[in-house]
């Protein structure tokens, strides 16, 4: 006898990821899902923009990781509110655990959550876990034809950056084939191109964030 | 590697199903599996083997069936297929388009005894 299921493969993790989201929303947080290669500069682009909006908004980090707590030692040294997550092998993070760290952060000092998932280019495309924004960071030494291998984790961004800019002149990477190809699979999500070595670019990248926090004014 | 999370999803509402209808045993899945997802079907087939062993749904068959990627131009509506991942309307050039087929990822049924 055949039964018809029509159900969401992952249906259970949408349910929890419906959960943060009522949460955040409840505390005006908004949230951004930080995704990108491992090694691409996803925690010192969060060190980055959390020394350049701590004045206006709070900012806290949930940090996931398959194993160590490396980066949320060296972003709590900052005085940033940080959970670390370790996801026991699992390449990605998904609601559940985000769901499980928010209880340890005081959201009502919290404007914007930083969420940095498990570095990979794949795995973390399908499960929503919650956030209000999707941004994929890859640097110049990763090459210019990243956007092309993994073409869904791109596509998924509503933002992108571009980091280690300031390693152009050293690394194969050609900035017009990595624009183009980013123009075309994901013509919409704005692009910046940034170096947390010499700080270009990351005040534009900012300005987009503060613009992303709207009329939010910094809590407590 | 997440496709192993994403099988245990497959056979956690199965042997639901399975056991809500009553069923001795479930036979076969039939999933649907977008092109556009981050999803690798060989992989779920070597999970799926492994994780309905010891349960109603041992030994059943997980058929895969895939979705090709399509889109809508929300400017012109026109209907097409992105090309060389460009994801611009090739009619009207607007980047505001909708992707109507390829990132499903569901059970569709299962055979149960």
């Amino acid at each position: 006898m055949e039964i018809q299921v029509v159900e969401k493969i992952l249906q259970a993790n949408d349910l929890l990821a419906g959960e943060v989201r009522e949460i955040l929303g409840a505390n005006g947080v908004a949230s951004f899902n930080i995704m990108g290669t491992p090694g691409s500069g996803k925690t010192s682009i969060i060190e980055q923009t959390f020394s350049r909006l701590r004045d206006e908004f709070g900012v806290a980090v949930i940090e996931g990781d398959i194993a160590t707590s490396l980066d949320a030692e060296r972003l709590s040294r900052l005085g940033l509110q940080v959970v670390q997550v370790n996801t026991g092998g699992e390449c990605h993070l998904d609601a559940g655990m985000v769901k499980t760290a928010l209880p340890k952060l005081d959201l009502s000092a919290v404007d914007l959550l930083l969420i940095e998932n498990v570095g990979n280019l794949v795995c973390p495309a399908e499960f929503d876990i919650g956030e209000s924004k999707k941004i994929l960071i890859t640097s110049t030494p990763e090459g210019d034809d990243k956007c092309q291998k993994y073409p869904l984790m791109f596509r998924l961004a509503d933002a992108v950056v571009v980091n280690k800019v300031d390693l152009m002149p050293y690394v194969e990477f050609n900035r017009t084939n990595c624009l183009l190809s980013l123009s075309n699979l994901n013509p919409q999500a704005p692009v910046f191109e940034v170096s947390c070595t010499t700080g270009e670019g990351l005040d534009e990248w900012a300005g987009w964030v503060r613009t992303q926090l709207g009329k939010r004014k910094r809590k407590s | 590697m997440h496709e192993l999370s994403i099988t245990r999803e497959i056979v956690n509402i199965a042997l639901r199903r399975g056991e809500e209808a009553g069923a001795q045993r479930i036979t076969s899945v039939r999933v649907k599996v977008g092109e556009f997802t981050a999803v690798e079907p060989d992989c779920l087939q070597f999970y799926f083997t492994a994780l309905t062993n010891g349960t109603a749904a041992a030994g059943a068959a997980l058929a895969v069936d895939k979705v090709p990627l399509a889109a809508k131009c929300s400017a012109c509506q026109s209907l097409f297929v992105p090309q060389a991942l460009s994801f611009k309307c090739p009619s009207c050039g607007s980047p505001e388009i909708e992707i109507t087929t390829g990132r499903e990822l569901y059970v569709e049924s299962i055979e149960v005894q």
